[in-house]
């Protein structure tokens, strides 16, 4: 028999877990302690837009393929990131042998404009460079962004077209990483003529008009191919390959399937989803205590606590609230509240059958745990199956609900569980 | 449970003759919620101008909901073909206020209508053998793959009544299903299974019992039956209260999902016990 004390600090322990996590959920409250931390709310809450953008990769040769891909969503995050939206998501979609760019931009205000950019191909072109005295230095050091702006290209013919592929190579001599570019002829021509012009000048090469290397040709270069080297770590030569790939071999993007929502509807939405969750837990509440009485009330305490530790696990993952998902938290309310009544009611058989108090709650747990823990592991199978089959927007309903039977099971075996052996489990033996 | 049956098949006719209509994103299309800031529009008229401005070719449909709003249904739209539409309404009718807009390929449509029978099925087939797995080691007199059987069963009546309601729903009312609809049925088989595993658990502590002795089966279960039936109905109460407050207070674009789980829960819950279990004993029987 486990000792009462135990047993009261385990749920003293309990209750402060979870009034410390209803205050972390309640955000006025919250916010004064710590401005941060704020609900993740999805797009169908927050309004913004989800754009699906399919990718044509039939001219691309599946070697290739991955590298394309990633460049793409690189491109793209990167033209996404200049609207100024907080936390835009860019992430690739495989279905049915198809890949696909999946955009989805919360709180965005003017979605036309972030579609234009987004569809336009990534654009690569090489510039000469207009000699002055810094450039030269420059050029050596291969420096970007911070010394572009005082010095002025001057465009050429050559762009991203007349690349065949890039690929990465580690140098034999000095083992540093290098970038290798195969021109097509008509390109290589280009290239040749435009390396005779600017031996031991830079040029540079920018993408969607940004410049991106501007390294120092060494020599004359008339096979095609070419070798950029200087200031790469791996990781920065690796980008610029599967840039070059991007730019050079178009993938073109179709918009597939565009959801627009705006803010106020979700607003609107939110607030009576919240109004009808609070309602629904109160009824579950008032409908326990009036049926179970005293064990109703523990009942009614452990769905409380229930609700402020699963709230507080879902913001802390985080998970992103969409309409659904808090639907999906509203139901595992419902729900949650079962376990207690299963217990419940095996307790009370076994009280009629004469057992103390202690042992009739022994027994109500132990075989009503087969029935509870099997009925959860269906929902479980139910929340698993909807996650991995579904959008983004009924994902948020799987995982709310997948978490919320995991922490009801959780909570039916330790607050309810404690509460009564607290106070009811040895009251009548402990009177002899 | 002649009654059920009956049930069923109602439904399946009701399937068969009307069908279920898809909504935008099971076929693809566009589904446009707008407000305009001038009062006087009508349905009427937004249709007209759509149509005659015929951006591109495909039914239009255009229905005024009770706030206010109009809901446009069109074939799916490129982005511009959508700004000519916008602009065109803009023109005619002053300020429009887009609320929600959502455009559907649709090959992504007839994709989630695949993945979407493959999710129905996985989930038959997963809860099923979960429950003979779990009903294994009570192999007398019931053997625990029959268990399975029944409970299968049972989740396709389950699923059959909701989808028969949600036929009649679109042919009377227009209403749609899209993934929430499929969403909404794989709850409620996950749902409806607890009563019945209740019921299934208490013959399976019962038949234990009685191991040794001579017992009817029927007895068995019929005793069963009646000592978990306050515990199933309870728990299903429970669900059903929140339900319906969902229902009433919850957000008007969940409505109908929130609808369906509700009739499955009701149905499942009377499933496990009038059906569920004189399955199990008149298939023990022959």
């Amino acid at each position: 028999m486990v000792s009462k004390k135990r047993l009261v600090a385990i749920l003293i322990f309990l209750v402060a877990l979870s009034a410390i996590a209803a205050v972390f959920d309640y955000e006025p409250l919250w916010h004064k302690i710590n401005s941060g931390g704020s609900w993740n709310l999805g797009l169908d809450l927050a309004g913004g837009s989800l754009l699906t953008y399919q990718v044509d990769l039939s001219k691309v040769n599946s070697a290739d393929q991955d590298s394309v891909v990633t460049g793409l969503r690189d491109v793209i995050e990167r033209r996404v990131n200049l609207f100024g939206v907080s936390e835009p998501r860019v992430y690739t979609e495989n279905a049915a042998g198809t890949t696909r760019l999946v955009v989805e931009l919360a709180g965005i205000r003017d979605v036309n404009q972030a579609i234009k950019e987004i569809g336009a191909t990534p654009f690569l072109d090489f510039r000469e460079v207009v000699p002055t005295a810094s450039t030269t230095t420059a050029g050596n050091a291969g420096i970007k962004n911070s010394a572009s702006s005082t010095i002025e290209f001057i465009p050429t013919t050559l762009n991203g077209r007349y690349i065949i592929g890039a690929q990465l190579n580690l140098n034999s001599v000095t083992r540093e990483p290098e970038v290798a570019i195969q021109f097509n002829d008509e390109g290589g021509k280009i290239f040749a003529d435009l390396t005779t012009n600017n031996i031991g000048k830079p040029l540079a090469i920018f993408l969607d008009n940004e410049l991106i290397e501007m390294p120092t040709v060494k020599e004359a270069i008339t096979g095609g191919k070419a070798q950029i080297s200087g200031n790469f770590t791996i990781d920065s030569a690796r980008q610029l390959v599967e840039r070059f790939n991007a730019g050079a071999l178009p993938a073109p993007v179709t918009l597939v399937n565009q959801e627009t929502i705006s803010p106020d509807f979700g607003k609107e939405a939110l607030d009576r989803a919240i109004f009808a969750g609070f309602l629904g837990l109160a009824i579950v509440i008032l409908f326990m205590i009036f049926y179970y009485r005293q064990l109703g009330i523990f009942a009614a305490f452990a769905l409380l606590m229930y609700t402020a530790l699963t709230l507080a696990i879902f913001k802390i993952l985080p998970v992103t609230m969409t309409l659904s998902g808090i639907a999906g938290f509203i139901l595992s309310i419902g729900m949650a509240v079962d376990a207690n009544i299963l217990v419940f009611e095996r307790t009370k058989e076994e009280l009629k059958k004469g057992l103390s108090h202690y042992s009739a709650i022994e027994e109500g747990f132990r075989r009503a745990w087969t029935s509870i823990r099997d009925s959860n592991i269906s929902t479980l199978i139910t929340a698993a199956v909807l996650y991995y089959f579904t959008s983004s927007f009924v994902r948020g309903f799987a995982l709310t609900l997948f978490i919320g039977v995991l922490v009801s099971m959780f909570s039916a075996i330790t607050i309810t569980r404690t509460m009564l052996r607290i106070f009811i489990g040895q009251d009548k033996e402990m009177k002899k | 449970m002649g009654f059920s049956g009956l049930m069923v098949l109602l439904c399946w006719v009701l399937v068969g003759i009307w069908g279920l209509r898809p909504g935008i994103d099971l076929n693809g299309g566009t589904e446009w919620q707008m407000t305009f800031a001038k009062s006087d529009v009508t349905e009427a008229a937004v249709q007209q101008t759509l149509q005659s401005a015929a951006v591109v070719s495909g039914e239009v449909s255009v229905k005024q909901s009770n706030d206010g709003s109009f809901i446009v249904r069109l074939p799916n739209l490129t982005n511009d073909e959508h700004q000519k539409y916008f602009d065109v309404l803009k023109q005619k009718f002053g300020d429009i206020t887009e609320k929600n807009y959502s455009s559907i390929g649709p090959a992504i449509g007839s994709e989630l209508k695949t993945k979407a029978m493959w999710a129905i099925v996985l989930v038959l087939i997963g809860i099923s053998l979960f429950i003979a797995w779990a009903f294994r080691k009570v192999s007398e007199p019931v053997k625990s793959w029959k268990y399975g059987i029944v409970t299968l069963i049972t989740l396709v009546h389950d699923v059959s009544i909701p989808a028969g309601l949600l036929a009649l729903l679109g042919y009377w009312k227009g209403i749609e299903i899209d993934t929430n609809f499929i969403v909404a049925l794989l709850v409620v088989m996950g749902f409806s299974v607890h009563d019945t595993i209740v019921v299934f658990d208490r013959i399976r502590e019962n038949l234990t019992l009685n191991r040794g002795r001579k017992f009817d089966l029927g007895d068995i279960i019929r005793f069963s039956v009646k000592e978990t039936f306050t515990r199933s109905v309870n728990t299903s109460l429970t669900l059903i209260l929140v339900l319906v407050v969902l229902l009433a207070f919850g957000p008007p674009s969940l409505f109908y999902f929130i609808l369906t789980i509700l009739v499955g829960t009701i149905f499942g819950t009377y499933s496990s016990i009038f059906v569920a279990s004189p399955l199990l004993y008149l298939w023990q029987r022959r």
